[in-house]
């Protein structure tokens, strides 16, 4: 990497920490100063304050605590078995045939809007919540899979082959690392779409939750705890995507460059 | 798999000892296409064979069913397996066919490590020859990280630790600068010495196909046939840039090409629009 990448790199850094440090700082100026009104945007510090206040009486963990329970159960329902199938489609045509028309005609439903059936099949309790998820994970991981793997040039195909490679290590040494990158866009795109997805569920027939807490203050017109819902389901959004960055570094190696 | 043959006349042959390679009547289509048609053919054990020709003349197809990835659509294909234990074939493919998510290390050793071959024994071989190709410092790194020139000689070091009965090696230099070439030309030259496998190389340049070769086989332009096979009777072991410059060799280069230029031409007065 040369000393001018390095620099770029560096600076690309300090622009997104310093945007949105800024906005928060116009904001703040912006509400102490009137110009906008404080009880549709209250300032960021008081957002803050607020916040402290939630955490430390212990009613923020419980929300948040419930929100990254359902999230967690629902990326693993939703993530392992969309590897699985998406795997299958890319490696065996009949799979493909039988699975593509489904999800191409059940993909372009708002997930949203799936809501209510899934409040029918599994009732107000956590399994709602957490299939809900699982379904926003499940398209995105399983679509860039089946993609992962047939983008993978054919000729390793014929390197696993020639060297001997049996159908296991095909798979293992081939097809999976081959697919890994866009598998790793999927994760991201899913967890993301999981997180939009238990904002909304937890707002209807919830009793805990961020989504629930959201909801509740706007019921309650509690605007500061709505923006520090929102806040935290920022942060959470930002420390997941990070996390998935650093993991995708870490067992994608050769995407560097 | 091995069939004794007698066969005296050959194009290939000449050799009195059962041949390495032995081809009969192997044709390929793809669809209608004939791509091969009928090649007949020995290739004696320890021989650097070279086969040249046309772009779209099956040169491909050819190493491609030596390989086994292919099967011919008519005759046979025998290969005598003298090293019970190692695997028949390995291949030098042409372009990028190093995996990118493993290290030069992973990507030397792959053909070893899915035979189960027991790691000391992995990690000699393999040292050996990413030490033989001056790839051994890189081990570590990734193929992104590599010159076209030092993947490529990964991918040599690949085939040459597999050990495998036979070399296979498609167009394995095409991508390369004219420098690059003539290194990776006197790297490969030393390497085989070494071991002196069977190797079948294919090439569109005439200039590598003298300097590698023990025998040289021009083809037709599509459908592939034999067009002839010119032995190579230049002394080894051969330094490439002192080998160019003596008249055997000019004599050589001249002889093949003109051989080549006819089946060239051909191709080229077919372009033009119209398709078989």
């Amino acid at each position: 990497m040369s000393a001018g990448q390095t620099r770029s790199l560096w600076s690309d850094r300090t622009i997104s920490v310093l945007s949105p440090l800024v906005l928060l700082g116009l904001w703040e100026i912006c509400a102490r100063t009137g110009i906008v009104d404080v009880r549709f945007f209250p300032a960021p510090s008081n957002i803050i304050g607020h916040l402290f206040e939630l955490a430390s009486s212990g009613a923020l963990w419980r929300h948040v605590g419930a929100s990254l329970y359902r999230l967690a159960a629902g990326f693993v329902v939703g993530c392992v078995p969309a590897i699985v199938i998406g795997l299958a489609i890319g490696l065996y045509r009949p799979v493909r045939a039988a699975f593509d028309p489904l999800i191409s005609a059940t993909y372009p439903i708002p997930k949203s809007s799936l809501l209510p059936l899934i409040l029918l099949i599994f009732g107000l309790g956590e399994s709602s919540k957490i299939a809900m998820v699982a379904i926003g994970v499940f398209y995105p991981v399983v679509i860039n899979t089946a993609a992962g793997v047939r983008q993978i040039a054919p000729i390793f195909l014929d390197v696993g082959r020639n060297f001997g490679a049996s159908r296991f290590n095909m798979f293992r040494t081939v097809a999976l690392p081959g697919a890994l990158p866009l598998i790793m866009t999927g994760i991201k795109l899913g967890a993301g779409m999981g997180l939009v997805l238990i904002a909304i569920a937890e707002m209807v027939g919830a009793k805990q939750g961020l989504g629930y807490m959201i909801w509740n203050a706007w019921e309650l017109f509690d605007v500061q705890t709505m923006y520090v819902g929102l806040f935290v389901i920022a942060i959470i959004g930002f420390v997941m995507n990070a996390g998935f960055d650093a993991l995708e570094r870490a067992i994608v190696p050769w995407r560097k460059g | 798999m091995t069939v004794p043959t007698t066969t005296a006349e050959l194009p290939g042959g000449g050799q009195a000892s059962a041949p390495k390679i032995s081809l009969r009547d192997v044709t390929k289509r793809h669809d209608t296409q004939l791509a091969l048609d009928r090649i007949t053919l020995d290739i004696p054990v320890s021989t650097f064979f070279v086969v040249v020709g046309p772009s779209g003349c099956g040169k491909t197809t050819l190493l491609r069913m030596l390989a086994g990835l292919d099967a011919p659509s008519e005759g046979r294909i025998d290969i005598a397996n003298s090293q019970p234990g190692h695997p028949q074939n390995s291949m030098v493919f042409q372009g990028d066919s190093l995996f990118p998510w493993m290290t030069v290390w992973d990507n030397a050793a792959y053909g070893l490590t899915m035979r189960k071959v027991p790691k000391a024994r992995i990690d000699e071989v393999v040292g050996h020859y990413l030490n033989k190709t001056g790839m051994y410092g890189a081990r570590t790194l990734y193929p992104h990280q590599l010159s076209g020139g030092m993947r490529q000689r990964v991918s040599i070091a690949r085939a040459f630790a597999n050990d495998p009965d036979i070399l296979l090696m498609d167009e394995p230099f095409s991508a390369l600068d004219e420098q690059n070439k003539t290194l990776l030309h006197e790297e490969l030259l030393r390497i085989w010495e070494e071991t002196r496998k069977t190797v079948v190389f294919i090439t569109h340049s005439v200039d590598e196909a003298v300097t590698l070769g023990d025998r040289i086989m021009v083809m037709t332009a599509g459908p592939g046939r034999i067009k002839t096979i010119v032995p190579v009777n230049l002394p080894r072991p051969r330094k490439v840039v002192e080998l160019r410059h003596t008249p055997a060799y000019g004599e050589l280069v001249y002889d093949i090409w003109a051989q080549l230029r006819e089946e060239v031409d051909r191709a080229r007065s077919r372009e033009p629009g119209s398709k078989a």
